[in-house]
């Protein structure tokens, strides 16, 4: 027959047979394990957990081996399989103050109740390529302290907070309903809880463009890191039939609470505000961004001009999802024959006129001379 | 795909995919979609197993309506062999067990990406289209914000003065796809990349029309016997793409076709982009002008299983 796609079936059998045959590689280099993916991959995982908003490590480091370490192919698979699980109810919030903290650094405060804790970071590391890790990659333990269990470690906030300098968190009134943009579409002008929801599951390289462009003046937020947290909080769920909250276990998150100068406006006194990013597992680099450009969509409720496309809620928004925003662009590899044939005869007819209005022209200009 | 397949699908997964609340809530934009012509419902749009712009939407209505009696049809540019027809179909074979058939007049549904299938539909058909940009207005304004508004002041200024200046400029109306529709003269509405070759199609058709945008979360629909006009002005009319050929294969006249380059010195052919049509007219016994010719007939093909 003669259209090239004929056998259409038995092609796309055998392309995917091909693609598991290249993902496996060198059958004599061993296979990954998930747990390998987990353990050593976490900062990959992380992202493939808040992105793909499900908090599973085995199932993301699953999505990332499948993926072959396409990231955003790994989000759209642990998205596809979140999105046929059933859905007990919503967990009570999460207390990041009460969180076990394994970092906690301010940019604002030299030293804080609760200390500066640096925890793991590539932050002042030398990015030299460890040639040792490419040959054996055997580590000493590090040294261990005391931890006391105890230690207050208080949001810097919340130390702002009580001096009036910070506007309050917003009150939710207790029936509130949080919107959720799994269950409900996107609509416009758009809540803050569906605002960072849609942030939360944004796509990180997006995120960190926006923020970057608020601070390279395109809305303009003179942001400092108030405090940036990472560490396992407690997960409760609030059961009907007990009449109280039960443990669920635990979550490792990042939280990021940014604060902004605030010259104030006929809605609010000056002072300083808060832009928020969290997101599961260690992603400090997302929940920073997140912050910067949540606090650049708040332009609205704080009678802010929104100038920059950072404050552009429908465009922020509307573009944030990788997971749709890569079907869409890829979906440009599907056949379009039909509309290229519609505008191919289009084309050709006014390629004709123009052509042929030329020539007239060019005879005209002749006879004239 | 064989039984054993959709035996093991059917142990994780629930009949057509989608859970049965899921489809309830689709079946709900469905029914607000027929009873508002034209209007585009919004609708909370789940992640499936394919991408987002690759019939998502589609494959959602086509799930929330389907069921175990139903005989699917798959196109895609009017083609059943397509690879991303193949796929979706492929995917309600596993998912539901259903009958999967190319030929139009047998199936009870037919999902489709680009065209309307040139055999008249019947009452007892419903016509699924894949919506990638719902929004008619959306080339002129990107806002969904603004463009509700204009829908719901039935503002189409915008939309004619366009039109006005394609034949300003051109001299004719310059959109050959999703050419923009007046349903029940109320909404303006996206007849999804469809050539506008098929837009009279849609007019008092007898079967039910849903569109499925999965990506932007809309659905909306054409009842059966619904008025369907492209948007003219009176000494401009609406016109429809003409051939100067028939089909090469089954010498079809007044269908869509689609270009074949044969070779690298001009050599081309016209052949139905509808091959369920075009298979069946040669069946018939239509025989096109290069229907025995050996360059349009390569060894490795044969009859269709």
């Amino acid at each position: 027959m003669y259209v090239a796609v004929k056998g259409g079936e038995k092609a796309i059998r055998n392309a995917h047979k091909l693609m598991e045959r290249d993902r496996r590689g060198d059958r004599t280099v061993p296979e990954l394990e998930l747990k390998q993916i987990a353990e050593q991959l976490y900062l990959s995982v992380s992202r493939v957990m808040s992105e793909g908003s499900l908090y599973d490590l085995e199932l993301a480091a699953l999505a990332i081996k499948q993926a072959r370490g396409d990231l955003i192919e790994a989000i759209f698979l642990l998205r596809a399989y979140r999105t046929t699980l059933p859905r007990f109810g919503y967990s009570e919030p999460i207390d990041t103050a009460a969180m076990l903290v394994r970092r906690r650094i301010s940019a604002t405060y030299k030293d804080l109740p609760g200390g500066q804790l640096l925890g793991p970071t590539y932050d002042y590391t030398h990015r030299l390529l460890d040639f040792k890790l490419a040959a054996d990659g055997e580590l000493p333990e590090p040294e261990k302290g005391a931890y006391d269990p105890d230690a207050d470690i208080p949001r810097v906030t919340d130390l702002l907070n009580a001096e009036g300098m910070m506007e309050p968190d917003p009150e939710t009134p207790q029936d509130a309903e949080i919107g959720d943009l799994t269950r409900e579409p996107l609509a416009f002008p758009a809540d803050r809880d569906v605002r960072l929801q849609n942030l939360a599951r944004g796509d990180e390289g997006f995120l960190l463009a926006l923020g970057y462009s608020t601070q390279r003046g395109f809305g303009g937020s003179h942001p400092f890191a108030g405090e940036i947290r990472h560490g396992e909080v407690e997960v409760e769920f609030f059961v009907e039939e007990l009449g109280f909250a039960v443990p669920l276990g635990t979550m490792t998150v990042t939280e990021c609470q940014m604060i902004n100068q605030f010259k104030g406006s006929t809605v609010a006194p000056p002072q300083f505000t808060r832009g928020y990013g969290l997101a599961p597992g260690q992603s400090e680099r997302k929940v920073m961004s997140m912050a910067l450009v949540d606090r650049a969509l708040r332009c609205r409720e704080l009678g802010e001009e929104a100038t920059a496309p950072a404050q552009d809620e429908e465009f922020v928004l509307s573009h944030s999802d990788n997971v749709q925003a890569t079907g869409f662009v890829e979906h440009l590899k599907l056949p379009h024959y039909v509309d290229f044939q519609a505008e191919l005869e289009l084309v050709r007819r006014m390629n004709k006129d123009w052509h042929s209005k030329e020539a007239n022209t060019a005879q005209a200009e002749e006879a004239a001379q | 795909m064989t039984g054993q397949d959709t035996d093991m699908f059917s142990e994780h997964y629930n009949f057509a995919y989608l859970d049965e609340q899921t489809k309830r809530m689709i079946r709900r934009a469905i029914l607000k979609a027929i009873a508002v012509p034209g209007y585009q419902v919004p609708f909370a749009s789940r992640e499936m197993p394919m991408p987002y712009g690759w019939g998502t939407g589609g494959v959602q209505v086509t799930a929330a309506v389907i069921g175990s009696d139903d005989v699917l049809k798959m196109i895609d540019q009017g083609s059943d062999d397509t690879t991303n027809a193949v796929a979706l179909r492929g995917f309600f074979i596993k998912t539901t067990g259903v009958k999967a058939t190319t030929k139009t007049s047998q199936a009870t549904i037919i999902q489709t990406r680009h065209r309307i299938p040139e055999e008249p539909l019947t009452e007892n058909q419903t016509l699924v289209y894949q919506v990638p940009i719902p929004e008619p207005l959306r080339k002129l304004e990107p806002r969904e914000t603004e463009t509700r508004k204009m829908h719901a002041l039935e503002e189409y200024g915008l939309m004619h003065v366009k039109l006005y200046e394609d034949i300003a400029k051109y001299g004719e109306i310059a959109t050959t796809y999703a050419y923009p529709v007046l349903v029940n003269d109320r909404y303006v509405m996206d007849p999804s990349p469809i050539p506008k070759f098929d837009n009279p199609k849609m007019h008092e058709m007898a079967a039910l029309q849903l569109f499925g945008a999965g990506r932007e979360k809309r659905i909306y629909a054409v009842p059966p016997y619904t008025k369907v006009e492209s948007l003219d002005f009176q000494d401009y009319p609406f016109e429809i793409q003409r051939f100067e050929e028939p089909c090469a294969l089954c010498g079809a006249e007044n269908v869509y076709l689609d270009e074949v380059i044969l070779d690298d010195k001009g050599g081309r052919m016209y052949v139905c982009s509808d091959s369920d049509y075009c298979e069946e007219r040669r069946e018939q016994g239509h025989l096109g002008h290069m229907a025995a010719n050996p360059i349009a007939e390569p060894e490795n093909s044969g009859p269709r299983a």
